[in-house]
Order: C-alpha cells, then sequence, then structure tokens
C-alpha cells in the first residue's frame, strides 16, 4: 500500500467528514491514492475523489481526527490502490488495508494489481458448477452452496449470523484433490466479534489456506470501502491464476454501505433512497460480480456475504440491492433462534437458485434434488396447517395434519439443528432428511419418484401406516 | 468533419470536464486521455465540455488530452452481429481479454473474416434508400441482406460481382457513394422507415399465460415487473429461445454476469424448433452486466434497439428483450447526480419519462424504405426497489407499452411459474389480436380468452370468502369454480421452464388445453344442474388434466384431446 516517491504537497485548505482538499496539485489522477504525513510522524492514506483543475478532493482512510490543516503533507503513488497479490497472503491476518495483524512480516508478491478490479469478459464467463460443501446440514442440504456463485445471508442484528458465516468459513471444503481457500473479510464489526472470528478460524489458519482481514468498528469508516475489494483481489489470484476454489465471506456488507453512504453524504452527493447514494447497486456489483468461473481456468471465486437486515426489513436497499444481484439468499429467523435451533436457518425464505447446477446427479447424490425439494414442499404445507392451527386451534386437525406438524418439529430438532463446530458429510446430511421426512407415510412423499423412494425411504416401525381417512 | 482537441479540466468518476472544445456537437464521441477512454459529450458551455466517460477513470489527470470524434456514438452494423457477444457499446467481447481492460476497443465486426454476397440488383439501376442489394448468409438461420443505407440514394454505378468479401471491401457505387458491407448509425436516433403499420399478427412467445391471456401484436411493446425472486429473467429468456421472431436481440443491462454465461450456454445448446438451427444462429447478445461500466450500460438499451431497427429494415421480424431497464434508468439518475441536475422523483432525472416514452417508441410493425413489413417488438423487464411498484421507472413504464406482464410474489412463493399475475396484468393488443385470430380460423380466441380471465377472477373472489369461512362452508355452485379455478392455473397457466414437452407449448396446443379445463368447467355445471353433488365431482381424479402439458409434446393436440375426452366420460358416469 505505499505510495512511490512522487512530489510533496503541504497544507490542506479544507477539511469536511474524511475529505480534504489540497489546492495547487498537479498531475493528479481520479482514483489515485496518496500517502499522508503528519507532525506526530504519523501515517494516513487517502484516495482522490475529485480533482479540479490544481485541487484534489482527498478521502483519508483513517479518517481526519486530529489532523490540522497545516500539517498536512501529502504525496499522490500516481494511480490507484494496488496490492501485491501471491500465495504469501494464505495463513495472515491482516488489518481492514491489508497490514500484517500476526506479528508477520509485510506481505509481498510479484505481482501489485489494482483493488477495483476487471470486470470478467461475459463472453468468458462460465456457468457455475459443483458443490462448495459446508458441514451445515441446512446449507449443503436445502440450498447448496456452488462454486462461482454469491448466496448471501440475510440476517437482522442479534443473530448467529456471525457465527455460522465463520462456521462455513472453517469448514467448507471440496473434493480432495482439489485446492482450496478461503479469504474471510471482517467489515465493520465489534472486537469481540472479530476475536470470536479468529478463535472459529484458527484451525483453518494453522492448515494455512485461509486469509483473514479485520476492519473493526473503531478502525476508519472509509478504510471498510477498501476492505473487501483487497479481500477479492487477492481471492481472484489465488482463483484465477492459482487454480484454487476460493470461498470469499464478506461480513457485514451492511457496515460497507453505510460506509459508502457516509462518505456520499460527506461529498454532498444527492441521496436516493433511505440517504444511500443512487449508484449503491453499480457499487454493490462491483464487489458481487467478482464470483464466478472463466473458461479455461480451474479455478473459482464463491461468495457468502453477510447482510443485516436494519430492522429486520427485506425491503431496506442494502438486502433488497443484494437480492438482486446474488443468486439467492439464506435468510435467519428471530422464530427459531427463539426456540434455541442453530442455524436458524429459515427454509421458506431461503433459495439456492443455481442449486440445480451444484446438486443432484453426477454432482452430489442422485435423491438430492427430489429430497430437498420434498422437504421445502412439506415446510411449506406444515407451515400452512400450523396457521390453520393458529385459527381453530390444534384439536380440530386431522391426523395427517398433526404428522405435518410433528414432521416440522423434527425437521427442526433433527435436521436444521446442529453444533457450532459440528460438521456433517454430505451423506450424513442427506440422511438426517431422510430420517425426518420417513416420519410421514410414504405416500406423502409426493415429489420423490418411486425409485429413490425405494432406495432411501425408512418408515419407522411405531409410525405404522395405520389406515388413516384420505390425506388433507 | 475537422477533429477539435481539449484537455481535461476535472474528472469526478466518469464525469470529466474538457476545457477547449469550441465546435462540438452534444452527444458527439470523444475519446478522453492517454488511455483513449471513450466518452459522450453531455452539456456545453462556452468551451467547457462535460463529458460521461464510458469506463472506469482511475488514474485520469486533469491536462490530459481530448479528441473529439467529428460524430455521435455509433453503432457498427453489418454481417457479424448475429452469433456474437457485444458490451453496451456493441464492442466485440468475444475479441476482448477475459478480464476486461480499459480503453482496449475490438471493433463490433471481425475485419478480417470473408462473407458471400450474393447481388440482387444490376447496374445502372435507380436505387433508392434502403433498398435491397443483395444477400449474405450470415448463419444458417439469418439472411442479412446489404442495404443502401438510409439517405442515399440514385444510380447504382457498379456492384460487386458474386464473391466473398470483407466488412471493409467496396460491394456498390451508388451516386458517386462506395458502400460496403459496413455501415454505421448513430444509436440515439431512430432509422427511418417508409410509414407505421397498424397491429397485424401475434408474436408468438410459446408461454401460454402470455399468449392466452396477455397476448402482444408484432411490433408491440411490454414490460416485465417483478421483485427479485419472482422469475423476470427466466422469464425472458424462455421468451428469447420460443418465440416465433427471426432475430432476438438479448440486451442484458447491468444483470447477473452468471445468468448471461447461462443464457449464451443454453442458446448454444437448444435448437429452434421452427428450423431445427440452434438458438445461438438468430441471437444478438448485448452483455454489459452489473460491474460493467455503468454508462456503457446506459447505452446498452439503445445500441440493442439500433441492430434490431437494423435487422428490421432488412426485412426480419426482430425482437429487443432488455433485462433490465431499471438498471438503466438508475444509469441515467448515476450521470443526472454526478453532472448537478436537479433531480425528480426518487433521485431520477426530470426527463426520465419522456426518455421510457422514446425507447419504447422505437418498436413498431412498419413498412421498411425497401418496402417490406417487417416489426421491432421491444420487451423490458423492470426490477422495482422493494417490488415497489409505484416507484418511477415501474410507473411510467405502464403508461408508454402496450402489455404489462406483472410477476407476482406470492404465485412465486408458491411455485407456480410463470408467476404472472392476473390481477396486475394487462394488455392493449388483445381485441385487434382476437380480429386476426378470427380471420386465421380461429374464431373462440376471444370468448376463449375472456372466459379464462372472468373464471379466474370468480376463483379468487371465493378463494378470499374460503380463507375466511372454509371451502366446506361455500356452496356448491362456488366450489366447483374454485376447482376449475385451481385446474386452470395448474393444468394451463403453470408451465415449466426446464421440461422439454412444457418450455414452450404451440397454439394449437395452449387452445386445446385451455378448451379442456372451460369443457370441464361447463360439465361440472351441468353435473350439478343435474344433481350431482359437488363432493363426488371433486373427488374424481383429475390429475392426468394437470399432467398432459408435460407429457403431451410441444404440439400434440390429440393427446390432449384425447384426455379430454376420457376425463369427460368419467365424469359422466357420475350420472
Amino acid at each position: 500500500m505505499s505510495a512511490g516517491q512522487h512530489i510533496e504537497y503541504s497544507g490542506a485548505s479544507s477539511a469536511r467528514g474524511p475529505l480534504l482538499v489540497i489546492e495547487g496539485v498537479e498531475g493528479v489522477g481520479w482514483d489515485e491514492v496518496g500517502e499522508i504525513h503528519l507532525d506526530s510522524g504519523e501515517v494516513r492514506h487517502g484516495i482522490v475523489l475529485d480533482v479540479h483543475r490544481d485541487w484534489a478532493v482527498v478521502e483519508v482512510f483513517e479518517g481526519t481526527a486530529g489532523l490540522r490543516l497545516d500539517e498536512v503533507r501529502i504525496s499522490f503513488s500516481g494511480g490507484p490502490l494496488r496490492i501485491p497479490v501471491g500465495e504469501s497472503w494464505l495463513g495472515r491476518v491482516c488489518n481492514g488495508r491489508g497490514e500484517p495483524l500476526d506479528g508477520g512480516p509485510p506481505i509481498f508478491g510479484r505481482e501489485r494489481r489494482e483493488v477495483s478490479g476487471r470486470p470478467i469478459n461475459p463472453a468468458f464467463r462460465e456457468t457455475p458448477r459443483d458443490a462448495i460443501l459446508t458441514g451445515v446440514c441446512a446449507i449443503d442440504g436445502l440450498a447448496t452452496l456452488v462454486r462461482g456463485q454469491k448466496l448471501p445471508i440475510f440476517s437482522v442484528g442479534g443473530l448467529p449470523h456471525l457465527e455460522l458465516a465463520a462456521q462455513v468459513a472453517a469448514q467448507s471444503r471440496v473434493a480432495e484433490d482439489e485446492p482450496f481457500a478461503v479469504v474471510f473479510a471482517a467489515v465493520g464489526i465489534t472486537h469481540a466479534d472479530a476475536s470470536d472470528v479468529r478463535d472459529i478460524l484458527e484451525q483453518r489458519a494453522t492448515i494455512g489456506d485461509i486469509v483473514l482481514f479485520v476492519n473493526t468498528v473503531e478502525d476508519p469508516l472509509v478504510e471498510r470501502i477498501a476492505t473487501p475489494r483487497i479481500a477479492l483481489t487477492v481471492a481472484e489470484y489465488l482463483a484465477f491464476d492459482r487454480g484454487r476454489h476460493v470461498l470469499v465471506v464478506i461480513a457485514d456488507v451492511t457496515s460497507y454501505c453505510e460506509a459508502v453512504r457516509e462518505v456520499a453524504a460527506a461529498r454532498g452527493e444527492v441521496p436516493s433512497r433511505r440517504g444511500y447514494p443512487g449508484y449503491l447497486y453499480s457499487d454493490l456489483a462491483s464487489l458481487y460480480e467478482r464470483a464466478g468461473r472463466v473458461r479455461g481456468r480451474p479455478g473459482s471465486l464463491t461468495q457468502l456475504p453477510v447482510v443485516t437486515m436494519p430492522a429486520g426489513d427485506i425491503t431496506h436497499p442494502v438486502p433488497d440491492l443484494t437480492g438482486y444481484i446474488t443468486e439467492g439468499q439464506l435468510v435467519l429467523s428471530q422464530e427459531l433462534d427463539a426456540q434455541g435451533i442453530y442455524p436458524p436457518f429459515d427454509a421458506l425464505g431461503s433459495l439456492s437458485r443455481l442449486m440445480r447446477l451444484g446438486a443432484g446427479p453426477g454432482r452430489t447424490r442422485d435423491d438430492h434434488l427430489e429430497i430437498a425439494a420434498q422437504l421445502y414442499a412439506l415446510v411449506a404445507r406444515a407451515r400452512q396447517v400450523a396457521d390453520l392451527a393458529d385459527v381453530v386451534g390444534a384439536d380440530a386437525l386431522g391426523p395427517s395434519e398433526h404428522r405435518l406438524l410433528e414432521f416440522a418439529e423434527a425437521f427442526r430438532r433433527d435436521f436444521l439443528s446442529q453444533g457450532k463446530v459440528e460438521a456433517h458429510s454430505l451423506d450424513d446430511t442427506l440422511q438426517r432428511a431422510w430420517r425426518v421426512a420417513s416420519q410421514l407415510p410414504r405416500r406423502e412423499l409426493s415429489m420423490v419418484s418411486t425409485a429413490t423412494l425405494d432406495a432411501y425411504y425408512r418408515r419407522r416401525e411405531e409410525d405404522g401406516d395405520a389406515p388413516s381417512g384420505p390425506a388433507g | 468533419m475537422g477533429v477539435t482537441a481539449g484537455t481535461v479540466v476535472r474528472v469526478n468518476g466518469p464525469v470529466v470536464d474538457v476545457a477547449g472544445m469550441d465546435s462540438v456537437a452534444m452527444l458527439e464521441l470523444v475519446e478522453v486521455g492517454e488511455a483513449r477512454l471513450p466518452g459522450e459529450i453531455i452539456a456545453l458551455e462556452r468551451g467547457t465540455a462535460t463529458v460521461q466517460v464510458y469506463e472506469y477513470t482511475g488514474g485520469l489527470r486533469p491536462g490530459e488530452p481530448v479528441e473529439a470524434s467529428g460524430g455521435p456514438l455509433m453503432a457498427e452494423l453489418g454481417p457479424g452481429l448475429v452469433g456474437g457477444v457485444f458490451d453496451g457499446m456493441l464492442r466485440r467481447l468475444a475479441g476482448a481479454p477475459e478480464f476486461l481492460e480499459v480503453g482496449a476497443r475490438p471493433a463490433t465486426l471481425d475485419r478480417s473474416l470473408r462473407w458471400r454476397f450474393v447481388p440482387v440488383v444490376v447496374e445502372g439501376e435507380d436505387l433508392e434508400a434502403g433498398a435491397v442489394l443483395g444477400s449474405v448468409p450470415e448463419t444458417p438461420t439469418v439472411e442479412h441482406r446489404a442495404l443502401v443505407p438510409p439517405r442515399i440514394a440514385g444510380r447504382l454505378e457498379w456492384i460487386a460481382p458474386e464473391g466473398e468479401y470483407t466488412v471493409e471491401e467496396p460491394i456498390a457505387r451508388v451516386a458517386g457513394r462506395e458502400l460496403t458491407l459496413l455501415q454505421r448509425w448513430p444509436v440515439r436516433r431512430p432509422r427511418p422507415v417508409r410509414a407505421r403499420l397498424h397491429a397485424g399478427a401475434p408474436l408468438v412467445t410459446g408461454q401460454r399465460v402470455l399468449d392466452l391471456l396477455y397476448p402482444l401484436a408484432r411490433g408491440s411493446t411490454a414490460a416485465v415487473p417483478g421483485g427479485f425472486g419472482t422469475g423476470k429473467t427466466v422469464l425472458l429468456q424462455q421468451i428469447a429461445k420460443w418465440c416465433d421472431a427471426d432475430v432476438i436481440v438479448y440486451v442484458g443491462c447491468g444483470e447477473r454476469g452468471n445468468e448471461l454465461a447461462d443464457v449464451l450456454q443454453e442458446l448454444s445448446e437448444l435448437e429452434d424448433a421452427r428450423t431445427g438451427r440452434r438458438l445461438l444462429d438468430r441471437t444478438v447478445l448485448v452483455a454489459n452486466t452489473s460491474n460493467m461500466p455503468v454508462l456503457a450500460r446506459e447505452a446498452s438499451i439503445y445500441t440493442g434497439v439500433t441492430v434490431a431497427e437494423y435487422f428490421r429494415d432488412q426485412g426480419h421480424e426482430t425482437v429487443v428483450i432488455a433485462d433490465s431497464t431499471s438498471r438503466w434508468a438508475e444509469a441515467l439518475r448515476e450521470v443526472a447526480s454526478r453532472t448537478g441536475q436537479l433531480p425528480a422523483e426518487e433521485g431520477y432525472p426530470p426527463g426520465l419519462a419522456s426518455a421510457l416514452a422514446a425507447f419504447y417508441e422505437r418498436a413498431g410493425r412498419v413498412r421498411t424504405l425497401a418496402g417490406a413489413e417487417a416489426s421491432v417488438s421491444v420487451l423490458g423487464a423492470v426490477s422495482p426497489p422493494g417490488g415497489d411498484m409505484v416507484e418511477p421507472v415501474a410507473a411510467h413504464t405502464r403508461r408508454f407499452v402496450r402489455a404489462v406482464w406483472s410477476l407476482d410474489r406470492d404465485l412465486a412463493y408458491a411455485r407456480h411459474h410463470p408467476a404472472v399475475s392476473w390481477r396486475d396484468s394487462f394488455c392493449r393488443d388483445a381485441d385487434a389480436l382476437a380480429g386476426w385470430h378470427s380471420l386465421h380460423g380461429d374464431w373462440n380466441w376471444g370468448e376463449r380468452r375472456v372466459r379464462a380471465l372472468s373464471l379466474l377472477a370468480e376463483a379468487d373472489r371465493i378463494e378470499a370468502i374460503a380463507q375466511l369461512i372454509g371451502a366446506g362452508s361455500l356452496p356448491d355452485v362456488e366450489r366447483i369454480v374454485l376447482l376449475s379455478g385451481r385446474l386452470l392455473r395448474e393444468a394451463v397457466l403453470q408451465q415449466s421452464a426446464l421440461s422439454a414437452n412444457d418450455a414452450h407449448c404451440e397454439p394449437s396446443k395452449q387452445a386445446a388445453l385451455l378448451d379442456m379445463v372451460l369443457a370441464l368447467h361447463d360439465c361440472f355445471r351441468r353435473l350439478l344442474d343435474q344433481g350431482v353433488p359437488a363432493t363426488r365431482i371433486e373427488e374424481t381424479d383429475l390429475a392426468e388434466a394437470t399432467r398432459v402439458r408435460d407429457e403431451a409434446g410441444p404440439g400434440d393436440v390429440e393427446a390432449v384431446e384425447a384426455v379430454r375426452g376420457r376425463l369427460l366420460a368419467t365424469l359422466g358416469g357420475l350420472l
């Protein structure tokens, strides 16, 4: 991140929020990075947001607190923000600007790349395929994560989304013989959360196939805008130059968007919905669309961003715009969390749009898509029955409806629910799925073919397919 | 055509101010900086031009040179478009690197390819603007016709003999002007036609809910509003694959890259049911994904429709599919806010409504300059924020289009696909098309449609009551409406995009399926009249009616009629 040695300018003419105006500059380009030296010897970093004849507006990553206009000495790097790329990032823990926090040496690489990245040429994109197995039953079984996909976790403050994201980052794997890596970008999280994440990821860190970037709430707000881009630049190199399957976790995108909003406001831009700038969609796309696969290159870049919905509002601009760009969503539910279910996965709101490309015959297991569709359908019916029971009372329900309520309970306790350090193999996950589905009489599993039922359906003894009236 | 040069004075993201631009025009194309980034002049004030740049401007400095091109943003037109993938400025993406570089500019058409040209005119003829000079077999399905460009007319002084030519080699000389296969046209200006014509034949989409209930005439316009996850893109892709047009221009405007990869792959694998050729052989793909430069996204809508007009002028029936117009409107807003325009509704510029109107107005059924009848139909997706249907893009679009196919979140959640709502959709071509159908042998078309719509409305009304008092408490005559409504939804309106038999449906099978459901409904009523209770009708196994759409081939009317006969016989047995 260090700037090359160029002319140094002394003194800023004004400061507002994180922005400084420097006058008398020459040859400074838009989006160029500058290094700011203060009298105390402190070094801060900034980026050019606007350049007009001989003055430049610079956004200071570390913020402008404690900075006097007359002490500013700034030199520009001659180009947009670049970082070294290489496999030397693996196993490292860094701050949001990519500087080591683990006491190790600075990170070098053979090549430096612009963090804004280059869009993948759509003509060379390859459709995502094959799964990343997370060891989390709800995700692997019902909303399989596909290599090259972007699948966000939609959550609300207070729910264990960070634990879930870290668990996925810690447990995820691809086939034995394929190189894998995780890049975890913690954006705007608390110190306590940051240390929890580091604990959860510790084992993976010792193996050395993870990079962790930590930008905490007290780190400068504008640094948050750079953190995901730095993480993605590192990940892109590992994926497309080194042929690894890379999972990038960004938590929390809402903090990132708030930083974008704050900077936009400081620049005096016309706000759009809820004060967010009108280009928030394009800005988010410039992160999310860096997921994918490229024809002729073996690796893939998959994203699992975490989006906390302010006040649980899915129409809030951040989840809404995210939903328009990403390929599905994993929704966490307060109701399940209150019942002590972890992960509190809301099956009806969740969807992996690319699941058919990553699961099923030739990909995971032949029965996978069928049993997943069946569970979704049963959960939807159970929800209707539960709603009905709220109105008419459980006593008024018929036997098949009672069975559905029992199924829903088993689904929560024996399928969704698992420990925070518990990883299930895919066979294990599907076995759990069949076990809960098999609590219902065979004829209720109408979405599964006869052959699949013959192979996997196991009716428990005590269920006894007693002749009851025609189903619901 | 003198080239003016100026100097960058200010860079604010994609908006750049340039001094020293005295004799330039609004919307003139310029090249900015040492990297020669393409841009357009969007404001002029006493020698200072404001330019919107189509690429990332990182590193661009005050003092860098700017060169004006002498004309507005042009599309390069000629053989080589069909089957290709282009960015929003119509630059060929197959010729660009895997990760798009700034300023790298492959042209639209490959200069090295040679095309077989067969002339159809003889030297000495007087040719009008738009006349056909000859043909080029561009793909196995699309015959490209080389035209005299608009505004050029006169004696054909020379025509090239049949042979193979690159797009830059001369093929004719008309009134002293040398013509090549390659032509240019300013994308923001509609190409001229001889006359606009009234709606004629329908555009058959192969999607039952559209063709039966909310049909579109060739040359008409439709909007597809829907929140995320309601299946907009799947529906538009289905239309791109199966509608009966000659040339499809699919504009992926600010949408997902993975989706475009999927479309591209499917189009190159799937066969056109009518020609047996690859669907890609009739498709032009304009791909400006959400992470590609936002201003090229704004241009992509216009380049797409210009390409469609160009094929229309050759006499082809064309369809432009723009996914999504909301992303285009957001690009307008982004530029407006950077240039400090006063915002109107929700930050959009005041010109949003007129820009939308002008875009959809480029659709139409026309008599071309060459005298042929041809059309451009325009279908636009609308992605309203938070599913809010009164936001400006959705609200204004409704005013200017002939049909709205509104996608409903509840239907999508219930896995009813395509989730086209029969409450919020409309279609203004229905009467004209009913006339067309009755002239072409289907007298019942209009009546069938009206019966289906009223059955759906009636079933909805009764369903609302049933949710309060329970279906069991309804009178028999209402219970069979519920039953028929469900049959109509499941056996006719739902359609599986993944099924080989059901992904598209020919008009004859569409009509047969709907006739079957209406006949069953009539039969239910007769049975009630003759004293059969509704419960017995409800208990009858009618699953075959729902299965036949998937089990019978896309045009297998006999299979549908056989099912209809069997079910009516079974029901007759209840007496």
